[in-house]
Formats: C-alpha cells, structure tokens, sequence
C-alpha cells in the first residue's frame, strides 16, 4: 500500500512559494484507482486562502487535498474487504484498536487517526474566530493557568515534539483540560481521551511558508482558531456528544 | 569532542534538479545545524561529553531521548551528504558489492524497488536504510526518526532522509517521486563501497 498514492497528478504550482518551490520534475505516478466511498474528504469550511497570511493557501490546498485526501483513500481501500470500519463510530475503532484484524492494524491507526485529526484541525480553524470566552476560558484559567501560560505551555509542548506528530489539548468527561503531544497521528481517542482542539505539527503543515521555523508556525497559528468552534467542541464534550 | 557541522562535499546547486540548492541550504544549514547546536547544549555534564559521536549514539539511545536525536540526526545527516553526488546513482556498481546485493537482497533492481518503498513505508518522519547485520547479511529496513541502524548492532552502508524538510520544497507530498529520484540520481555507491569494504 502506498500512503501517497495519487489519482491525480498535483496542478500547476500557484501561490507565493512557487516560483523557488515549483516541482521541477514529473515521473510516472503510481495509479491507483482507489474506491470513492465510504470515508470522504470532508469540504474545508472555508476557502483555502482565508487563513493567509497565517497559514497560505497552497499549504492550505496541499495538506487538504493531498496529505487528507490520502488518508481518506487509503481507509475506503481498507474499508472494502473490512465494511465495519466504516460502520463503527471512530472514537470505538480507534479507542480499540486491539479489536482491528492485524493486517491492517497499524494502517487503521495511521490513515483513520490521520483522517480523525485532521477533519477536527480544519473544523477548529477559519477567519474571524473570535475570542475564548465562557465555559472553556474558564476551563482554560482553571486547568491551564491563564490564556498566556497556556499558549506558551502549548507551543514549548508542539516544539519539543521531535519529528511529525501533534499537539492537543485533550479533555475529559468532567472538562478537565491538559495540554498533549502525540507522534505521527496517533489520536487521544487511541487512550480514551478526546482532544478539544490540535495542532499539525508534521513538517507539511508549515514548510512552505515557515521552513525550519516552526516555533514560529506555532506562534502565528492562535490567529486561525476559531474559537466559536471551540466553545462548541467544548460544550459537546461534556455532554458526551463530541465527534472527531 | 564537541559536534561541529561539516560542509557539504559539494556546492549547494550541485543536486539540482533532483535537490534543489534551496532543499540543501535549509536542511545544511538549517536542520543540520540545529541538531549541532542543540546535540552540544545536551551533552554538556553528561557522561558522553568528549565521546566519539557512534558511541554517544548508541549510549544515548533509549537512556536520554533528546540527546539521542539530536546526536543520531547529527551522524545520520554526516554521512547522508556522502550518500550522495551530482550525476550518482545509476547500474555501475563495485564488483563486490553488486555480488553481495544479489546474494542477500535478489539483485540491484529488487534493491532500488525495495529500498525506495521502504522510504514510502516509514509513515512520518524518519529514514530508509541498506545495512550490514549483527551476522553479516545486508539488510533493508527503516527507522522513525533519528533512529539508525546502528542501535541495532548493524553497520549502515546507505540512508535516506524520509523527514518532509527533505523533499518538500521540490516534491510537496510525493514522497515516491523523490525516492525514486534519489535511487536513480543521487546516491554515491563509491561512498557505499567504501564504507562495505570497511565491515
Ligand atoms: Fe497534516
Ligand atoms: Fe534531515
């Protein structure tokens, strides 16, 4: 199985790293005609420019269309010999990942963690997203000392997480917040936690924009949350009502 | 010992088109240097100060993880420069050595194959390797991160870096496409010979 298997070739390079970054070179692609169903990309929720200049649109384009997309894919190739992957909640397949068929344990755990931690990432993210305020700043100068402390406490955690991986701020049933890092795209869901929100700490998420710079990444990342959404997360969590 | 950061054995254009001169001044001058200053900071008051960098390596690993993958990224980057050169790659390889793949590995073309998707395989950050084993067989595997063979009881022979910061630039995503550039157009057998004539 190939993670990177593609059915279509990447357009034209556009945007504003294109001119030093454009692919110079074209081989044959691997072609594979993956299965459209039954796990889809979920649309982002806004266009792929409205993050700029935090997070610029060809990453954007990129990471959705191409690193997601790839999850996506690669769990409807699972998903055909295996159809009660699709039909169990996620949160129940990754929670127990013991119970998969060994054959595809470890790609269950990568590609459906991968689609799980990305479909929250766009979800969390968008333009004008307002403040934290309510129940979930309260939870945040509660458990995570202040706004402040915790911004910095979560970008020292996304920066000492070598290699690829995430950051979370993960929360219990009763609203406990922590701050947590995971490699590659291992989900808290995998420990029976749920994350309230996360960040893409994998090189892919910021190369083209901020190159080895990704304390930097961590830094201009708080102006895309949506904290709206947060609240919402939030909310549902306590309620046992959170989904990805 | 204090780790220093070696120049490249070539100039900085000298991969293009297969490693863009822009890949090789972030990941050199960037990536590298920053497992340099970050390794020398580590060792400060540990019992590896003044060791040679295999040793601190291998003493490291699984005992002190961040000093561990700042000095395994430092020896692994060292030799992935003389893993390659410009016009590498290629079926022109050492008598005795293309004898040695062929006996353990099925032949140089089931290497490049094999070699290439176990870069595909390592899912994240991490590297592919060709090494010599604990009983003198070569072997293919792959490793997360700053992980080598070395702290396997094997010898690398090659390596190649499958972290993003090493083909995002030129390749984006396709990680295929870059291994396959490596393999046909990158790597150094000379400097392979030489570190196979050397187990
Ligand atoms: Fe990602
Ligand atoms: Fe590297």
């Amino acid at each position: 199985m190939s993670l990177l298997s593609r059915r279509h070739l990447m357009m034209a390079a556009t945007g504003i790293v294109a001119a030093a970054a454009a692919p110079r070179l074209a081989f044959a692609q691997a072609t594979t005609a993956a299965p459209t169903g039954p796990f889809t990309l979920p649309p982002l929720p806004y266009p792929v420019a409205a993050l700029e200049p935090h997070i610029d649109a060809k990453t954007m384009e990129i990471h959705h269309g191409k690193h997601h997309q790839a999850y996506v894919s690669n769990l409807n190739s699972f998903a055909k010999d295996n159809p009660k992957l699709a039909s169990m909640p996620v949160p129940e397949v990754l929670g127990n990942l013991g119970d998969v068929p060994e054959a595809i344990r470890t790609g269950v755990r990568n590609n459906l963690g991968g689609h799980a931690n990305h479909t929250m990432f766009w979800e969390i993210m968008g333009p004008n997203g307002g403040k934290p305020a309510g129940e979930v700043l309260a939870a945040i100068d509660r458990d995570l000392g202040g706004m402040e402390k915790f911004q910095a406490d979560f970008n020292a955690a996304g920066g000492r997480q070598f290699g690829s991986g995430w950051v979370f701020v993960t929360v219990s049933k009763d609203g406990k917040l922590a701050i947590e890092t995971r490699p590659n795209q291992d989900n808290p869901m995998m420990d029976g936690k749920r994350a309230l929100l996360g960040n893409d700490v994998w090189e892919h998420a910021y190369y083209l924009n901020y190159q080895n710079r990704r304390a930097d990444y961590l830094k201009a990342w708080w102006n895309t949350v949506n904290w709206n959404k947060v609240g919402e997360r939030y909310a549902a969590a306590k309620a046992g009502q959170l989904g990805v | 010992m204090t780790f220093t950061l070696p120049d490249l054995p070539y100039a900085y254009d000298a991969l293009a088109p297969y490693m863009s001169k822009e890949t090789l001044e972030y990941h050199h001058d960037k990536h590298h240097q920053a497992y340099v200053t970050n390794g020398n900071n580590l060792l400060k008051g540990t019992e590896f100060e003044g060791k040679p960098l295999e040793e601190v390596v291998k003493g490291s690993f699984g005992k002190n993880a961040p000093l561990f993958n700042n000095a395994a990224q430092h020896y692994n980057h060292i030799e992935f420069w003389k893993w390659m050169k410009p016009n590498g790659g290629g079926d022109k390889l050492p008598g005795r050595l293309e004898k040695k793949i062929t006996e353990d590995l099925g032949g140089l073309e089931k290497f490049k194959t094999d070699f290439a998707a176990a870069g595909v395989g390592q899912f994240g950050s991490g590297w592919a390797w060709l090494s010599v084993s604990k009983d003198g067989k070569l072997e293919i595997t792959k490793t997360p991160n700053g992980e080598n063979p070395l702290v396997h009881g094997g010898t690398p022979l090659l390596g190649v870096d499958v972290w993003e910061h090493s083909y995002y630039i030129d390749y984006r995503n396709k990680r295929p496409d870059y291994l396959k550039a490596f393999v046909d157009h990158l790597i150094n057998w000379d400097y392979v010979d030489e570190l196979f004539s050397k187990v």
